[in-house]
């Protein structure tokens, strides 16, 4: 009897246990109901990046103190730490480069477990061995490696529930995106844009790793969009997927930026479109079938990638009320597309642009400038006006904020005689050089102010009307928080990480980190108490008021 | 014709990358090479990729100035290195930099100019400073002389992306003619003016969005929020041009009377 009331207690224990734990999806569905917790790599299934935390105000923010540091092993290279962490009933779960798993305390930063996932020496990637982080389900974290492979681990133990090949490393596919679940599925797609890849969006079975369904972002033959690639360039056409999307569940659509084209810088053996390169798709999220798609670079030259976060947002168009997309492309160009038609409404610069100077009705760009043998300059350069890093959209200001680069043009050249392409090897055209010095990472920074200068951008997304700027003297590679007591959070090269306030762009609060701000800054709370966490250089940094 | 010309380019080409001595003209061609294509994955350091660093002429493969400009015209496809758009002479002006990065330890010879200048005396090149070339009013050199340009004690000495040999004998000939043209960043003065009204001047170190960080004229190392400064910025160069002042050979001697100064040993 006894033994029978304590098998009882067992189960209920582990029952009520396992419940505490568990990430449903309806509480993905309903992320920001739970701000305290920060769900997936976004914040939301909208991807804001917008907290409803208050607790840090414009008022006190200039009393944020470090709290703790999680440091990661030494990065090498262009190896950054990019991921965004998850926080889950006060358990933060994050990667560190290049696929260390790490459960810990959000309080204190002391470890729980990590797991560590020793990629194959067969994984390639164009620019460093990075991840931008997990998402959860149930009991399950689910991470991307560079080799290729997507892995369920228990939240609880970090033990590995399956591990599973999603594409060839030896071929140039690495998965470095944070997956995106939804209902039951995991939904990743793989880089490897500079090596001829042929890109996908694939869905998984949360409990099993099984493949469910999959979206060619390179249509083969009989896929519409096929007739976009000339020959059998569409074999190795690029497409990758390297930044995590959004989902509409009224529409059931998930949305999803395309990458570069392949060859990047010579488009001579790809006559066409070449579609979905440079596009945004919306796709079933139960069959993975194309629902629309808007190509923002048809035909890029440029390394114009569109691997940004689809921000969606309802809100009134022209007197309507209406179901919105807002994007910062790469290309230097922003966009309001209707999400539920993929009609595209407004496009306008947001940064200096030359190769279009225009578009037709149906949202084609006039492009006025290609690669040439001789070399074009062109703007934005070839890291874009802006790129993966996150925007964010704050429904309290109705202001759109972009991490921006304001640099020198880029001179694209090219080689009549085309490119070679061998199997897993760079496949990408001639480097496009720059006039001036490359804004790269240095330990000093003697350049004139202007010749190049990094910022966040706050733009009216009823108008896409720049409201203000915060100019930084280099550039810019982390993302930007909101949070609901008007702050924004954000940082660049330089190492600072900042607080503006999201009306006017007034700088609130600043904290040397020392390093390059390299992801999106997110918040959380526990026990009451708000944290803002930034990854920069080689740590995690979390602050939290003075108390 | 085409063919003679190309056959030309070709081996001047090949004799620059052969001669593994280059001129100042080269390096600086191939810096600006280097900062516009490669800096971004190899870092401004050149040593941001693991395996290879410039400055110890640590490289993976390449064992020559051959191999080195073949890799930056082809690429490393299975390494990750793109190819780029650059001529074997315009490769060949960025193994001259690389080749500098290793500092003084690299010999640097050779001139490409069809009327070299004539051998300095340094003796009578320091009369020249010291007399009617009226330098120490401004700069100062071992103690002695004005404070308003940089010291000129050291200005010869080794370091870090310091040239020697010709190199330096070219770049300080360059300044003395066309004083304002391209100044190598380390000779680039800023000035600062404070809100209380100090003014000081110096060479740029670093600098963000909320500060700068200078070496001003006495050597010191000093750090200013740019809240605090009523302006700051580059100034061109108020040093005139020596190019109707001084003969070739008068030139040549305060060149050569420059190139000994190297900082202590000349107090």
């Amino acid at each position: 009897m006894i033994a029978r009331i304590l098998s009882i207690a067992a189960i209920l224990f582990s029952t009520a246990g396992g419940l505490y734990a568990q990430v449903s999806y309806e509480r993905l569905l309903r992320a920001q109901q739970e701000p305290q917790n920060w769900l997936t790599y976004s914040g939301s299934y909208s991807s804001h990046r917008h907290s409803s935390l208050t607790q840090i105000t414009r008022d006190n923010v200039r009393n944020l103190e470090l709290q703790w540091v999680l440091q990661v092993r030494s990065l090498t290279g262009s190896d950054k730490f990019e991921a965004t962490p998850l926080v889950v009933d006060g358990v933060m779960y994050t990667v560190r480069p290049p696929n260390e798993v790490v459960a810990l305390d959000a309080v204190t930063g002391r470890i729980f477990w990590t797991y560590t996932h020793t990629p194959s020496n067969q994984a390639r990637v164009c620019c460093g061995r990075v991840n931008r982080g997990l998402a959860i389900l149930g009991n399950s974290l689910f991470m991307g490696t560079i080799d290729g492979r997507l892995l369920a681990l228990s939240a609880s133990t970090g033990e590995v529930l399956w591990n599973v090949q999603v594409a060839k490393p030896e071929s140039g596919y690495a998965l470095t995106l944070a997956p995106l679940v939804i209902k039951d599925k995991v939904i990743v797609g793989p880089a490897g844009g500079e090596y001829g890849i042929r890109g996908f969006i694939a869905a998984y079975d949360a409990q099993t790793g099984k493949e469910v369904w999959r979206f060619n972002t390179i249509p083969g033959p009989g896929e519409p969009g096929h007739e976009t690639w000339g020959g059998d360039s569409w074999t190795r056409g690029g497409g990758s997927i390297w930044t995590t999307g959004s989902y509409d569940p009224e529409l059931n659509l998930t949305y999803w930026g395309v990458g570069n084209p392949a060859p990047d810088w010579n488009g001579d053996s790809r006559p066409g479109d070449n579609l979905y390169t440079e596009s945004v798709v919306a796709l079933d999220a139960d069959t993975g079938k194309l629902k629309w798609h808007y190509q923002f670079t048809p035909h890029d030259e440029f390394d114009y990638d569109s691997t940004q976060v689809p921000v969606l947002v309802d809100m009134p168009w022209q007197g309507k009320p209406r179901k919105l997309m807002l994007w910062a492309n790469r290309n230097g160009f922003w966009y309001v597309l209707d999400r539920q038609t993929g009609q595209f409404l407004q496009a306008k610069p947001f940064a200096k642009v030359n190769w279009a100077d225009g578009f037709d009705e149906k949202g084609r760009p006039n492009k006025v400038l290609n690669p040439t043998a001789e070399g074009a300059l062109v703007y934005p350069n070839n890291q874009g006006a802006t790129n993966w890093y996150s925007p964010s959209y704050s429904p309290r200001t109705g202001f759109f904020y972009i991490p921006t680069w304001h640099d020198a043009g880029s001179v694209y050249t090219k080689d009549p005689k085309g490119v070679p392409y061998t199997e897993g090897q760079q496949y990408t055209g001639l480097f496009p050089t720059m006039p001036v010095p490359a804004l790269v990472p240095r330990p000093t920074n003697d350049r004139l102010p202007q010749e190049a200068a990094g910022a966040v951008q706050a733009l009216d997304a009823r108008t896409g009307e720049r409201k203000w700027e915060f100019r930084m003297s280099d550039v810019i590679d982390g993302g930007v928080l909101t949070t609901a007591s008007d702050l924004v959070f954000s940082g660049g090269r330089e190492g600072y990480f900042l607080a503006l306030d999201a009306r006017n762009g007034e700088m609130l609060w600043k904290s040397m980190v020392g390093g390059q701000i390299s992801n999106g800054p997110m918040t959380y709370a526990v026990g009451g108490r708000q944290y803002v966490a930034v990854a920069a250089g080689n740590g995690l940094f979390v602050y939290a008021l003075r108390q | 014709m085409w063919k003679f010309l190309i056959s030309v380019i070709a081996l001047t080409a090949a004799a620059l990358a052969q001669q593994h001595s280059y001129t100042a003209a080269d390096i600086e061609a191939g810096a600006r090479l280097y900062a516009s294509a490669c800096g971004s994955c190899h870092g401004a350091g050149g040593d941001n990729i693991p395996g290879v660093n410039f400055a110890k002429a640590l490289f993976k493969t390449a064992k020559s100035d051959e191999d080195l400009n073949r890799i930056i015209r082809n690429g490393v496809p299975q390494g990750g290195m793109p190819p780029s758009s650059f001529s074997e002479m315009q490769a060949a002006t960025i193994v001259a930099y690389l080749r500098s990065m290793t500092g003084p330890a690299v010999a640097v010879g050779g001139s490409d100019r069809a009327n070299p200048s004539p051998a300095g005396d340094a003796e009578r090149g320091r009369a020249i400073v010291e007399g009617k070339g009226n330098c120490l009013s401004c700069h100062r050199i071992s103690g002695k002389g004005g404070q308003s340009a940089p010291d000129l004690t050291a200005v010869a000495a080794p370091g870090r992306g310091r040239p020697q040999g010709r190199v330096l004998m070219e770049r300080l000939e360059r300044a003395l003619l066309e004083p304002s043209a391209e100044i190598p960043v380390e000779f680039r003065s800023y000035r600062v003016v404070t809100r209380d009204g100090r003014t000081i001047t110096g060479r740029l170190l670093n600098q963000d969005t909320f500060t700068v960080q200078l070496r001003d004229s006495n050597e010191r190392l000093a750090s200013f929020s740019k809240s605090d400064l009523r302006e700051f910025g580059f100034v061109s160069s108020p040093m005139p041009s020596y190019r109707d002042k001084l003969t070739a050979q008068e030139l040549a001697d305060v060149v050569s009377y420059l190139a000994t100064l190297k900082g202590q040993a000349n107090r």
